[in-house]
């Protein structure tokens, strides 16, 4: 067995024979100045380092604003059929920031979730539950269907085949001034429960809410009351 | 234990003797030239010493019976090289903006450049012959047994250099900014967030918020072109070292011979 070389005998370096020990010192003054340096870099490093790091990292915790946009008058849309609509979810960006909402008004006789104001018009997003790819709505079959992995939904946006995980998402959307506006996004469970959004392929039926939690900013489930209201509109 | 005698001098950089007759003036102009590059080389190597980590980085001894799949990670570093030389000129050309700047300077480089479109195509396609290398190389490696005592770090180097080449492929994927990058890009940022508890929080990193937007693009550029090139070109300098260190295995249908000449069994 190999002697140990890292063993202290005694904590005092006199006794450890250091050159140039003084008498009841633990720490000569080579050991002081070569951790000096290190925390000096350590620190010099950090300055920049974690401001960057956090630079990075900012948009994890990065808030959206409500954007409140209108899509029409309520006599646009009707209960058996979806009209679509170009929303724009991503502001200053033109075209790559656009998306498509499917609106109806809301059909008592098939909608079963309870009413409110925000969804007096059933808006749903475009993106599939799976991977976020667009879907498209068929008339003649009343269905979604997903290009890309083959989900296919319902009239109201559950899930009725394929690989996605949850209903499409909607938007809520309120009734003012004689126009009909879409607000911000939410996320549904299979029983049209409301979840603040989640990205594509989480689940959010039993284990799943849990384990894909919401974002930092939308933590929280939005508020109804807090919600603000529409812009005036000026004729 | 005798020291084994260090690599021989490639024959071109043995001191040549003088010919009979010929007296030590230079005369012929050719000769002179070659004196005056090796004065330079002379020079640098003076003051640097770099000449004996050449001669241990190049002129290394080898196993007998290596064949051709040996040149395999040289051929995925220079498959590297291709993608750095072309990465940095269509950087000179390309614009990482979303409002349509991006499709356009792409659309640019193929259509007006002066061998735009040969540029863009050596890198796009050496994207795929550099993955196509890695996992040549990667399995040479495997069946050869290459990875084992005392390679395994240059095994676990080549593993991360494969991850950021998959990464350097995923980020590049968007940056031509059509229809095909965009929703490629959407579904890939989409299948990161499908992993529980941290998923949520790696898309929002990767998009830079939670929608897919302006600054997506600008982040995937950056991490293509500044963050994982670093690293990689960091990480293939060690992977070089270690290979030149631990030098290269023999394959495994040869059998390790008793070295009967270099090790002399002495009576005591």
């Amino acid at each position: 067995m190999a002697e140990d070389r890292h063993k202290q005998t005694s904590k005092y370096t006199l006794d450890r024979n250091m050159p140039g020990a003084f008498e009841g010192e633990t720490v000569n003054r080579r050991r002081f100045m070569t951790g000096t340096a290190h925390a000096a870099g350590g620190i010099a490093a950090a300055a920049f380092t974690l401001p960057a790091l956090g630079f990075a990292l900012s948009p994890i915790f990065k808030r959206l604003p409500f954007q409140w946009q209108i899509i029409g008058t309520p006599a646009d849309f009707t209960e058996t059929a979806y009209t679509t609509k170009v929303i724009t979810i991503v502001q200053g960006i033109g075209e790559a920031g656009k998306s498509i909402a499917y609106v109806r008004t809301r059909w008592p006789a098939v909608d079963t979730e309870p009413h409110n104001k925000f969804n007096s018009f059933i808006a749903l997003s475009s993106r599939c539950a799976h991977l976020g790819c667009p879907v498209r709505y068929v008339q003649a079959s009343e269905r979604f269907v997903c290009p890309c992995h083959g989900g296919v939904y319902n009239f109201r946006g559950l899930v009725a085949g394929g690989p996605p995980v949850r209903p499409l998402d909607r938007f809520y959307t309120y009734v003012h001034n004689g126009y009909v506006y879409l607000g911000p996004r939410y996320s549904v469970n299979s029983e049209l429960e409301r979840f603040s959004p989640r990205d594509p392929g989480e689940p959010l039926d039993g284990i799943g809410q849990f384990l894909y939690p919401a974002r930092f900013d939308t933590s929280v489930l939005p508020s109804t009351r807090n919600l603000p209201l529409p812009p005036k509109i000026t004729p | 234990m005798p020291k084994l005698p260090g690599p021989p001098l490639p024959r071109a950089l043995r001191p040549k003797p003088s010919r009979p007759g010929a007296d030590s003036e230079v005369t012929d102009p050719l000769e002179a030239v070659a004196e005056g590059g090796i004065t330079v080389v002379d020079w640098l190597d003076e003051r640097t010493s770099l000449s004996p980590g050449i001669r241990w980085l190049l002129f290394r001894r080898v196993p007998r019976g290596i064949n051709w799949a040996y040149t395999l990670g040289s051929a995925t570093l220079f498959a590297f090289l291709s993608q750095t030389v072309t990465g940095v000129f269509l950087a000179m050309f390309y614009q990482p903006n979303a409002q349509g700047g991006a499709y356009e300077s792409i659309r640019n480089i193929n259509d007006n450049v002066f061998l735009g479109q040969f540029v863009h195509g050596m890198h796009k396609w050496g994207a795929s012959v550099m993955i196509i290398l890695i996992f040549l190389h990667m399995g040479r490696v495997f069946f050869f047994g290459a990875y084992k005592y005392p390679r395994e770090m240059t095994w676990i180097i080549g593993v991360v250099l494969l991850i950021l080449t998959m990464a350097m492929g995923f980020t590049g994927y968007l940056l031509p900014f059509d229809q095909r990058a965009y929703w490629a890009s959407v579904v890939g940022v989409n299948i990161n967030a499908g992993g529980p508890l941290i998923g949520p929080y790696l898309s929002d990193f990767l998009r830079g918020g939670p929608e897919f937007g302006a600054t997506t693009l600008s982040r995937f550029y950056a991490i293509h072109m500044l963050l994982i090139p670093g690293l990689m070109a960091a990480l293939i300098g060690l992977h070089l070292y270690l290979v030149t260190k631990l030098g290269i295995s023999a394959p495994p249908w040869l059998q390790a011979e008793e070295p009967s000449e270099v090790v002399q069994q002495v009576e005591v």
